[in-house]
């Protein structure tokens, strides 16, 4: 085409003549040169270069289209939403960082401003922490997919100086049953990505040494086309050596892998919706990973950040070089000069724009000054870790790139970051749901027995033994507890070797909820984050949130959207729990249709002295058992819903001041050490939990329906399967049963059973037996459904 | 010789990753440890200034090929003579995992007759993948690796393994002469039991790999040479032993220790 001609020089380089460009010639320019950027975009960047009088250059381009993209600029949740209840001025804005200047948290660190947020752990020692999502490579490509997803989200971590001591992951898949038959084109089946998935991640996270020590596996029908995978990572940082301090004449280093035509064009890829055509046409946007190399990244960064030798660092991931070196000069108010010629290569015969927005993994950008360069060069040599000075920081405001001392871009960084602010209607239609008319089961041990072995509930120790949970030697509440392996609630872990002081680390997440009202899906998951952590010995909360979502291009979908930032907004302020970082991924879309509105919630506690941590098994005969929450009819989205086919309406709802009140005075109860187990109860909701916590400890349990605190008079199936929000179950000495009623106060709950010695579990109503099952017949059940994922 | 004087290396290699809590273990013993990449030590040379030499646990350069196979070459290529050296003055040679796999890769175990050119045995792909499991391994050793002369005989130790290769098998033509051959040079240290201290008789978990007669770890005739698979520095202290919360003992030690303790006081006495 006319508009683009390529330059006289002897590599691949092109000039671009937007003046006057029409509508038809922006979307020409666009598709040949594999752009992901709108019309409005396109006009928005044409008329800068009218203003400029001259040409724009291929490189230019893509580097807008890299920076402007929904993966790298988040415009979605930085647009303008014209929702029925009003305008909302950026979701972000108004919804997570809002809460931080309301909550004023003074032990939030740096949050909502780096590739981490961090908060305080000890008076010099921080944690960091970071969810990333990888959906879209996992759908084309699980094993790669899944590892560099944690390859990406450890370099997060790396991205602030801090030291990753832990990794969580959350996968979301269809189910494993799935019929063959019923597959579109284009879809892989769920037993081939899970399979995928879980080497991935094990492969990556054990190869670099750093444990996975919580997550959860989730299977609906709505993640067949749409693969969800979340990694996490949690590191350490002394905050003085969290350096931010860029000056003009600081050196640009890349150091780590090379640089090859993998992951070209992943965020323009991760940025649209899948279809038939995205194997063969987005495989080069998925990387390949070496988690090695990321090993010896990992200890060389240690080095330089332990002796202070860099002034700023971040990682090279979605958009390449091109987001990680003008990023860097933008965020320090400096222009940078870098040369591209200088970046080692794994295919010789790159073009200069490939180079620059290639994706490979394990790569970071340091900046240096001068004076310290060599030292830090002498670091990475001693790990056998490669560097290469690709220019300076600059004055100028401007991002200045050569090819063998021709120059191929001048961006002014001004306006490369500052998109035109995207302007969306919502209108959020509540489906048209009502409650199933499920007939009252004679046999509610039998209904128990199946939901022990519904996916969703049954064991994941197949898949979390793939993954090193202790490599370190700090997990301390590991992922699976006891020689029973069940199913803890959070993770707590020692990350300082001179303090007893900890962290937990839990999650919250559902699939169906979402289905029936965004709202309450993310109120829920966010009680259960902070429910789970709560109960190990968690508090003061921070979270995280990662939104999988579909289109928000359509209205019902970005209004859904708008409807749970509104939740997360509403219920961190009324638990006081701030959000401190958080990362979305849209456009999950297949030819089987979108993925079920699914937000993840990651909670990140303190725990004042693990020795006080307490974990989910039942521990001694003779102890008493309360509930603490009120248990509601409120079956819609739950598991025993899910069992006969049904969603149903009654999603579960919330009482955020409530359950603060209860959590606070829990926590109390743990410090003083009458709390000998503690259970959250969630899918399979009073029936399951209690069988959890007998066959983990291995000891035998009495329950008294009649005694559970309800809102009002309801079936004994719903009673023991509901899944209302805010109840936990309590294992306290019988002598400690007095202080215990005590301090729990007004708070809503009761003495609903004791722990025995034979081995059953037995359920009663006003002494009258519902039922009574074997431990070994109840774990039996839960620990046999899951299908190895080799 | 005195406990503060007694200088520990542990090597390590790119993908080597268990080297924090083997490195807290022996610090909180009172030992001097050093951790020090192996390119380092190819150039100073200097095994003989350390009195244990350890290979910890990881994916020592993506343990690809085979287990330790890569590492292994380049120490046998860069440093062969010198760990040949180390290991004929009696001091104690550890590997933990991927270490284990290291020292049978490098040929000092078995070590029949000494060191072998090449392996003589494999740590072969697991038979159910890669775990991460808490596993028990009874000490049946008789003596001859002295440095465990502190684990008293029949202790059982609870700790997990993590790894995808570590299935211990001999040739096929010659399993049952060599299993003879461990047991008559007590080279036998550790085997996988089951919960009331039985033999796992291949009964998987409790075998976590498919060993070959539950062996977890062996040592050189000699007894100064000693590779397993399990990782006793992840259970080293109480809060890191799977049941802690109900048994009580966070700040107590946990079964790992007796392990560590066992070669510093052998050394102690020893040199």
């Amino acid at each position: 085409m006319t508009r683009i001609t390529r330059s006289p020089h002897p590599f691949e380089h092109h000039e671009v003549d937007l003046l006057n460009a029409s509508d038809d010639d922006l979307k020409e320019i666009a598709s040949t040169l594999s752009l992901g950027l709108s019309l409005d975009e396109l006009r928005h960047i044409r008329d800068g270069y009218v203003v400029r009088e001259r040409k724009a250059t291929d490189l230019e381009l893509q580097t807008y289209d890299q920076t402007w993209s929904e993966h790298c600029s988040h415009k979605t949740f930085a647009g303008i939403i014209h929702t029925p209840q009003g305008t909302v001025d950026g979701l972000l804005k108004t919804f997570f960082m809002s809460l931080i200047d309301e909550l004023q948290p003074e032990w939030c660190y740096s949050v909502f401003e780096d590739n981490a947020g961090i908060v305080d752990f000890t008076d010099e020692v921080g944690i960091a922490i970071k969810v990333e999502t990888h959906n879209h490579p996992s759908a084309i490509e699980p094993f790669g997919g899944a590892a560099t997803g944690l390859g990406g989200v450890i370099r997060d971590i790396l991205g602030v100086w801090a030291d990753p001591i832990a990794c969580t992951d959350v996968l979301c898949f269809g189910p494993l049953n799935y019929p063959y038959e019923k597959l579109p084109e284009g879809v892989k089946h769920p037993r081939y990505i899970f399979g995928g998935v879980v080497d991935g991640i094990g492969s990556y996270g054990n190869s670099i040494g750093i444990p996975t020590v919580n997550g959860a596996t989730v299977f609906h029908e709505k993640y067949t086309g749409n693969v969800v995978v979340y990694a996490g990572c949690v590191g350490v940082i002394p905050k003085d050596q969290y350096i931010r301090d860029v000056k003009p004449g600081d050196c640009v280093l890349l150091v780590g892998g090379r640089t090859g035509r993998d992951g070209i064009h992943g965020v323009t890829f991760a940025s649209a919706e899948l279809t038939e055509e995205s194997e063969e046409v987005s495989r080069p946007a998925i990387q390949i990973a070496n988690p090695i190399e990321e090993e010896k990244i990992k200890r060389a960064l240690k080095e330089v950040s332990d002796r202070k030798l860099g002034s700023g660092i971040t990682d090279i991931g979605g958009g390449g070089l091109s987001c990680g070196v003008c990023e860097t000069a933008d965020t320090y108010g400096l222009g940078v000069e870098a040369h591209l010629d200088r970046v080692p290569l794994k295919a010789t015969d790159m073009a200069p724009w490939e180079i620059w927005v290639s994706e490979s993994q394990e790569r970071m950008l340091l900046a240096v000054p001068p004076g310290n360069l060599d030292e830090v060069v002498s670091i990475f040599h001693g790990e056998q870790v490669e560097t290469t000075v690709l220019g300076t920081y600059t004055e100028t405001g401007q991002a200045d790139i050569y090819y063998e001392g021709v120059i191929l871009a001048e961006l002014e960084l001004g306006s490369l970051f500052d998109p035109p602010k995207l302007e969306r209607t919502t209108n959020w239609v509540p489906p048209v749901l009502e409650e199933p008319d499920i007939p009252e089961p004679d046999d509610l041990g039998s209904v128990l027995l199946s939901l022990l072995r519904s996916y969703n509930i049954a064991s994941k120790e197949k898949v979390i033994r793939r993954y090193d949970q202790e490599v370190k030697g700090q997990t301390v509440v590991k992922p699976l507890q006891g020689w029973n392996a069940g199913p803890n609630d959070a993770a707590v872990l020692k990350p300082l070797d001179d303090t007893w002081k900890g962290i937990a680390i839990s999650s919250g997440i559902n699939p169906r909820y979402g289905l029936i009202d965004p709202y309450w899906m993310a109120a829920s998951v966010i009680d259960e984050a902070i429910r789970n952590n709560v109960s190990v010995g968690g508090r003061r909360i921070s979270l995280l949130d990662n939104f999988t979502w579909g289109n928000p291009e359509y209205e019902d979908r970005l209004g859904g959207l708008v409807l749970a930032s509104r939740a997360c907004y509403d219920v961190g302020k009324a638990y006081g729990t701030p959000f401190v970082s958080g990362k979305d991924s849209l456009y999950n879309e297949s030819p089987l249709g979108p993925v079920t509105p699914t937000l993840l919630i990651t909670a990140l506690g303190i725990v004042p002295d693990i020795r006080k941590a307490v974990t989910m098994d039942l521990k001694e005969a003779g102890d008493a058992l309360y509930i603490v929450g009120t248990t509601k009819p409120e079956l819609g989205g739950s598991e025993y819903y899910a069992l006969h086919g049904e969603l149903g309406a009654s999603v579960p709802k919330l009482e955020p001041e409530k359950n603060a009140k209860v959590y606070a005075r829990l926590n109390e109860a743990m410090d003083r050490g009458i709390v000998r187990a503690c259970h959250d109860l969630s899918d399979g909701g009073l029936g399951v939990a209690s069988a959890e916590m007998a066959f983990t400890g291995d000891l035998g349990l009495k329950v008294d329906l009649s005694r559970v605190p309800v809102s009002e008079e309801m079936r004994d199936d719903f009673m023991l399967y509901s899944e209302s929000n805010g109840r936990l179950l309590v294992e306290v000495s019988e002598k400690d049963c007095g202080e215990f009623e005590a301090l729990m106060g007004d708070s809503v709950f009761a003495r609903i059973g004791s722990v025995k010695e034979d081995k059953t579990l037995r359920l009663e109503k006003k002494g009258e037996l519902l039922f009574e099952l074997p431990l070994t017949k109840l774990i039996g059940a839960w620990k046999t459904p899951l299908e190895d994922p080799r | 010789m005195k406990r503060e004087e007694i200088d520990v290396l542990l090597m390590r290699a790119p993908g080597t990753n268990c080297d924090l809590e083997t490195v807290r273990a022996f610090r909180d013993l009172g030992v001097r440890a050093h951790l020090v990449h192996s390119q380092r030590v190819f150039k100073a040379k200097n095994l003989l200034d350390y009195d244990i030499l350890v290979f910890p646990g990881g994916f020592s350069y993506g343990d690809y090929v085979r287990s330790g196979a890569i590492w292994a070459k380049e120490m046998e290529y860069r440093i062969g003579k010198e760990i040949a050296e180390f290991v004929d003055t009696g001091r104690p040679v550890i590997g933990i995992c991927n270490g284990f796999q290291v020292l049978v890769e490098t040929g000092f175990l078995p070590g029949f007759e000494g060191r072998s050119p090449e392996p003589q045995v494999a740590l072969a792909n697991n038979s159910h993948g890669y775990q991460n499991r808490w596993i028990r391994m009874k000490n049946i050793g008789k003596g001859n690796c002295e440095m465990l002369r502190g684990v008293p005989e029949g202790q059982v130790i609870a700790c997990p393994v993590a790894h995808g290769e570590g299935r211990f098998i001999m040739p096929q033509d010659k399993t049952e002469e060599w299993l003879e051959r461990l047991y008559d040079q007590d080279q036998l240290v550790f085997r996988y039991v089951k919960g009331d201290g039985g033999y796992a008789e291949g009964s998987w978990p409790e075998n976590p790999n498919g060993a070959y007669h539950d062996i977890a770890g062996i040592c050189n005739p000699e007894g100064n040479v000693l590779g397993f698979m399990p990782h006793p520095e992840r259970a080293y202290f109480g809060y890191l032993m799977p049941e802690w919360t109900k048994k009580g003992r966070p700040d107590e030690y946990g079964d790992g220790r007796v392990f560590f303790e066992s070669i510093v006081r052998y050394v102690e006495a020893r040199f």
